[in-house]
């Protein structure tokens, strides 16, 4: 069968709008309402993320998010239950996002087998090193037919960014500038011109898709204006701070677009 | 198994056997692989190794005594030294270690310091070493451990240091932790992060374990001058990340004749759920970026963990320590939060030393060994109790 998400960046190379949300917040049951509101809404693909207790990369909000999740009694098990009918009902591409502890405790080769069979698309680990992927979770990954997503920022060499699109499959995930999640991130300063300058001359194979500090309809259009689309994470949990609802979802997304 | 091949050491690949490497967000990349290819040209340079000994000597204080505990030795029926950490400038070995990362931060040309603490220690160390250097220097200390140490915490800011409270998660040590990673990742340029034990992504483990290998290195030459010979039968350390324990053993590692026993907090016992035994409670996984041995639910989620001493009171160890332990080449045991007060009393009124809780619990597993009378034990006294003093007066109602 073929990836939805390279299936999707061949049919679509502007304005991708790709939201991430945090599985079991703000309710445990939550996760796969939310992504068919998203899918309802007009958002092209989707990040479930399955927090984790310690999430060095992730600002308050995301970090907020996880520990009510983890409180909900969500867990890397009980999210592969909920997404046992998630192609019954979703059709967009869905990556899962989180840290390797969780996923080393259930099993590189089981997580990856897993997250195939829900129909998941892809995966992010961001603090999933190249050379252990590539030594010894690639295989996994690939026979799976499961995209790894690599991150990058304006700090990572042209080398090391060659290495990471060379191993990478259905897109790079390009931070504007080196942050964690949350922050309102200047998406057209003088340096980030030069970064994203740098990177259109790598003449990269794979999209990009800019991510980390996207709020707002001016920063996702900035954003689009130097990439193929942009993510949005925590503008949208903290939306969902009061508790879920279809309609504040719809206009969310419609804000946006 | 032939015990000769195993490396102890770190490999090229910054694994010790299974554990270690960098398991980090690529924010953190640049910085800790220009870390990574600077820090051994840096350390082993002349000039670095002349700054870096001078200040031990003229600034600590080293080399500090190695003390042959005579009351002590009486009491257990063997021959106990003491390494007196505890007399370093700052009151702990975790000076050895801040010392040798300023020089290093200097070096790269870092202007902002950045460090995580616990018990405050080596939030102290550190701000002591920026002041001396006049670097910027930020410390995260957990909410809780703020307003449990509000001496360290004090201290700190007279050194000009700014603490800020980590918020989130237990509002400890291991949280601390995460937000210097954070800052870490948003300034990307100018800061340099030092971790305050033999943990983190690689390189740190290993550069840690250099400069606080000066402890084993001391004992050799000393126990050589007093008794004829360089190695002991036992050295003995306690364990929170590990380094005075790495420090102490560093150079015995490869001696096999050489017992060393690593003390970890148990707390309240190992199976009360207030507990810091890690190499009983833990198991592999990735912690504050590298693979180790923590405690953790079957989901991957890090387990609180509860020790008297805040020194102690992390869910992971070192990744050299997981190696240590999983190949049979130290011994590692617990000591409950009573024991280790206990053992703090007993050592104030034996030898006239009021030992850190720490370190304590290093002194307390003496009590559980048995001694034919002529073995020759080191025990790391890593540091001094004046911290601990409220938990002393509390505990004993002094
Ligand atoms: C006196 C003392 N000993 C031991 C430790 C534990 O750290 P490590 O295991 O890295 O030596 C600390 C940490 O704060 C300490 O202050």
């Amino acid at each position: 069968m073929n990836n939805r998400l390279t299936e999707l960046f061949k049919h679509k190379q502007n304005n991708l709008l790709s939201i991430y949300f945090t599985a079991g917040y703000p309710e445990l049951t939550d996760t796969l309402k939310i992504a068919k509101a998203l899918e309802n809404a007009g958002a092209d693909f989707l990040e479930i993320g399955f927090p984790y207790s310690d999430p060095v990369a992730d600002g308050p909000t995301i970090q907020q998010s996880s520990e009510v999740a983890l409180k909900n009694g969500m867990s890397l098990k009980v999210l592969f239950e909920q997404l046992k009918d998630l192609r019954k009902e979703i059709n967009l591409p869905i990556i899962l996002m989180g840290y390797v502890n969780p996923v080393l405790q259930y099993g590189v080769e089981k997580f990856c087998t897993d997250v195939a069979a829900a129909g998941v698309d892809g995966v992010i680990v961001p603090d999933l090193p190249m050379y252990e992927y590539e030594e010894m979770y690639q295989y996994y990954f690939m026979r799976n037919n499961l995209c790894n997503i690599f991150l990058i920022t304006p700090q990572s060499s042209d080398e090391r960014i060659r290495k990471i699109d060379a191993l990478s499959e259905g897109f790079i995930y390009a931070l504007s500038s080196s942050a964690t999640t949350g922050k309102n991130l200047a998406v057209s300063s003088d340096q980030t011109n030069i970064y994203f300058n740098r990177l259109k001359n790598l003449q990269l194979k794979n999209p990009l898709m800019i991510g980390f500090g996207i709020s707002d309809r001016e920063s996702f259009t900035k954003a689009c204006g130097t990439a193929n689309g942009a993510i949005i994470g925590s503008a949208f949990v903290k939306s969902l701070n009061e508790g879920f609802d279809e309609i504040r979802v719809q206009e969310f997304v419609k804000a946006i677009l | 198994m032939n015990e000769t091949t195993i490396n102890y050491y770190v490999n090229e690949k910054g694994y010790f056997g299974d554990f270690g490497g960098a398991y980090i967000p690529e924010m953190l990349y640049p910085n800790v692989e220009e870390l990574r290819q600077n820090y051994l040209d840096i350390i082993y340079d002349p000039s670095f190794q002349e700054e870096f000994r001078q200040l031990l000597k003229d600034y600590v204080g080293r080399e500090t005594p190695l003390f042959y505990a005579k009351r002590l030795s009486e009491r257990y029926g063997t021959n106990i030294y003491l390494k007196r950490e505890d007399l370093n400038h700052t009151g702990a070995h975790k000076v050895n270690n801040t010392i040798g990362q300023i020089l290093l931060a200097e070096r790269l040309g870092k202007t902002r310091i950045i460090a995580e603490t616990g018990a405050g220690q080596h939030g102290v160390a550190t701000a002591t070493v920026c002041a001396l250097r006049g670097l910027e220097c930020v410390v995260y200390m957990g909410e809780v451990d703020i307003k449990r140490q509000a001496p360290n915490v004090a201290r700190m800011k007279m050194l000009g240091a700014t603490v800020r409270a980590a918020t989130c998660g237990s509002k400890t040590l291991k949280d601390a932790t995460n937000e210097a990673m954070r800052d870490w990742i948003n300034n990307p340029v100018d800061t340099h992060y030092i971790i305050g034990s033999v943990v983190g992504p690689h390189p740190y483990p290993d550069m840690v374990a250099r400069f606080q290998s000066v402890i084993s290195a001391e004992i050799r030459e000393q126990l050589k001058e007093k008794i004829g010979r360089e190695l002991p039968d036992y050295v003995l350390a306690c364990v929170g990340g590990g380094s005075n324990a790495m420090g102490a053993f560093y150079h015995f590692l490869n001696d096999e004749s050489v017992k060393l026993i690593a003390v970890e907090a148990g707390g309240h016992g190992v199976n009360s759920g207030m507990s810091a035994a890690t190499t009983t409670l833990g198991n592999e996984g990735v912690l504050h970026g590298s693979r180790s041995i923590l405690m953790q639910t079957e989901d991957g989620q890090v387990i609180e963990p509860h020790s008297i001493s805040a020194g102690l009171d992390y869910p992971g160890i070192g990744p050299q320590h997981a190696h240590l332990f999983k190949s049979g080449r130290g011994e590692y045991v617990n000591i409950t939060d009573d024991e280790a007060m206990q053992a703090g009393m007993l050592l104030s009124k034996l030898e006239g030393i009021i030992p850190a809780i720490e370190s304590a619990h290093a002194l307390a597993y003496l009590e559980k060994m048995k001694f034919k009378g002529s073995e020759q034990v080191v025990v790391c006294l890593s540091g001094r109790g004046d911290k601990d003093l409220q938990t002393y007066m509390d505990y004993f109602k002094l």
